[in-house]
């Protein structure tokens, strides 16, 4: 378990000093796969650089499994270090080492013997799909390719905590999704607690069950993905669960006959069928598309879609049931908070 | 200066000095040139580590004021003529060495004129890593001396080699001038037997060997640097 208390940080600028974070406080319990999700910043990869203490925070604590990380002596921190690794967005692998290399690379800080670590390596270029790249440098992988090798690098010392910054925005759509199947699988297969950061709404919706929405250096909103993205609070969670500067208020004074429905896409094979008018025909629902931000890739869709149904217990309760029949399909009701 | 120059006579002459001192005077300079760099390296290597770590906000911040007087002192060997510096530094030589005159004597000024220059050239191969591959090994807990002898300088290689390359033709340009004050080699034969003798043809050919030994060079340290970086797709 990881315990964010009162955490701020601050970096001073000539005269004047940059809060980054302002009294953070958070809880992310094991085998969570939590997103921490804001605009550019927001303070979110200081955030995760204070999970590691890779930055110093200014005031405040992180507890791990109860341990104050800020008590930690040099050498107690680099060996906690083992045990919270990280993924980047520009993969940061060492380009003057083979693939194997790179993975034994934590091991051999570690002291681990050198067959050891290969043995290890080898294993884990098979769990992250490369196991033909072991003599491979990393300028001839692509990038999704790059990513994984940094995936099993982030994996060789065992660790319970993987903290991911902006693993994937440095990808495409296909790729990403494949990453995030990885980062999942791991967190299902090896109990790895997962930490999240991104800008991408759609990274937190496919793979994430916590979500803490960060704004300006605070935190804005947290708890379950399905509760926060189906009733938004505060204007920084509004803002990302009606992106492209859809007006909100608008929106609402619109539709005041209508109660509103968020429908996300996580993979659902229903690309070819016509889902909004076949509820239309087969349940007589009309459906009013508010705003949609759809993407198929292969035959999957990803993406979200709000509509607005006509104002009836009954009708929401019928359109909520057909739309979510498969599984990769959520669909929650959007409460007007205003 | 250059009339008459392939006389025949002069030919002769020239063949003659060819014959009995280039050779030597090749091997002199050849190793004169790869001492010196090779102690230069011996210096210049850490001490430029240590201008990029021990900045405030690298990964092993030293006092600043002690990062300011390693400045300083670089700045300050970098700036003695090299002429100079082989006089000035007469007495350590001496010290070392047993005697000023002679190739192996000229080693001493030039790593002394070279280790400061090669720091400098250290420096700028190491701050063009990627500074997040250091966070990365942060990240994975290594300690400041880790960092430095598994990240720092085996990703930098490949500029490394580059740059030291540039160091082995520059310090070849020093023994040919530490011939004009004791030290041995083609220079001493250029001017010698060349200048103060009015063989200019002598000179001439000392000066070709010269050129096409930094050609050697160069040519074997691009071809290593490209050889040893694993960046490159192609091959």
């Amino acid at each position: 378990m990881i315990e964010l208390k009162h955490l701020s940080k601050s970096f001073p600028t000539g005269d004047t000093t940059v809060e980054a974070l302002k009294d953070i406080n958070l809880t992310i319990r094991d085998g969570d796969i939590y997103g921490i999700i804001g605009m550019s910043g927001a303070g979110k990869s200081t955030l995760v650089r204070c999970i590691n203490l890779l930055e110093r925070p200014t005031g405040g604590e992180v507890l791990v499994d109860g341990v104050n990380l800020g008590d930690l002596s040099p050498a107690e921190l680099r060996r906690a270090r083992r045990d919270i690794t990280m993924i980047f967005q520009s993969f940061n692998l060492l380009m003057q080492r083979t693939c194997l290399d790179n993975i034994c690379f934590p091991l051999e800080l570690a002291g681990v013997k050198k067959s050891e670590a290969k043995e290890k390596a080898r294993e884990l270029l098979s769990v992250v799909g490369l196991p033909d790249k072991e003599n491979a440098y990393p300028a001839q992988l692509s990038g999704g390719q790059q990513q994984r090798i940094a995936i099993a690098r982030a994996l060789a010392t065992e660790p319970k905590v993987l903290l991911c910054d902006e693993a994937t925005s440095a990808l495409d759509p296909k790729t990403t999704h494949s990453i995030l199947e990885l980062i999942r699988d791991i967190n299902k297969k090896l109990g790895i607690t997962v930490i999240v950061i991104t800008h991408q709404m759609s990274v937190v919706e496919e793979i994430c069950n916590r979500v803490a929405i960060l704004d300006n250096g605070t935190v804005a909103e947290e708890g379950d993905v399905a509760t926060v993205f189906a009733c938004p609070a505060t204007d920084a969670a509004k803002r990302l669960v009606f992106p492209d500067s859809a007006d909100t208020a608008n929106l609402w004074l619109a539709h005041e006959n209508e109660r509103i429905l968020r429908v996300v896409f996580n993979g659902a094979d229903c690309s070819a069928t016509p889902m909004i008018a076949s509820m239309a025909m087969e349940e007589r629902i009309a459906a009013n598309i508010l705003y949609a931000s759809t993407r198929t890739i292969g035959e999957m869709v990803y993406g979200n879609m709000l509509l607005g149904i006509p104002n009836d217990e009954e009708t929401v309760r019928r359109a909520t049931a057909y739309l979510g029949r498969s599984e990769k399909v959520v669909v929650m009701e959007v409460k007007q908070n205003v | 200066m250059f009339e008459n120059l392939f006389d025949p006579r002069k030919v002769a002459e020239a063949w003659e000095v060819l014959r009995t001192e280039v050779p030597f005077a090749i091997w002199e300079t050849f190793y004169a040139t790869l001492l010196a760099t090779f102690f230069a390296i011996l210096l210049g290597l850490p001490l430029g580590v240590l201008l990029v770590v021990g900045e405030k906000g690298g990964i092993l911040p030293l006092p600043a004021w002690l990062m300011k007087t390693l400045n300083v002192i670089i700045n300050l060997l970098r700036s003695v003529p090299f002429l100079l510096m082989i006089v000035l530094v007469l007495p350590l030589t001496r010290l070392i060495v047993g005697t000023s005159v002679g190739t192996v004597a000229s080693v001493v000024p030039l790593t002394i004129a070279a280790f400061p220059f090669i720091a400098r050239l250290v420096e700028s191969s190491l701050r063009e890593l990627d500074p997040n591959v250091i966070e990365a090994a942060q990240s994975m807990g290594a300690t400041p001396f880790q960092i430095i002898v598994k990240v720092m300088i085996p990703e930098s290689v490949p500029s490394l080699i580059s740059n030291f390359t540039i160091a082995i033709t520059t310090i070849l340009g020093y023994t040919a001038m530490s011939g004009a004050i004791g030290g041995g080699g083609l220079g001493k034969v250029a001017l010698n037997y060349g200048y103060y003798r009015y063989k200019y043809l002598v000179m001439l050919i000392a000066v070709i060997l010269l050129i096409i030994m930094v050609q050697l060079f160069q040519s074997l340290g691009t071809f290593f640097a490209t050889k040893s970086d694993k960046r490159l797709k192609h091959k």
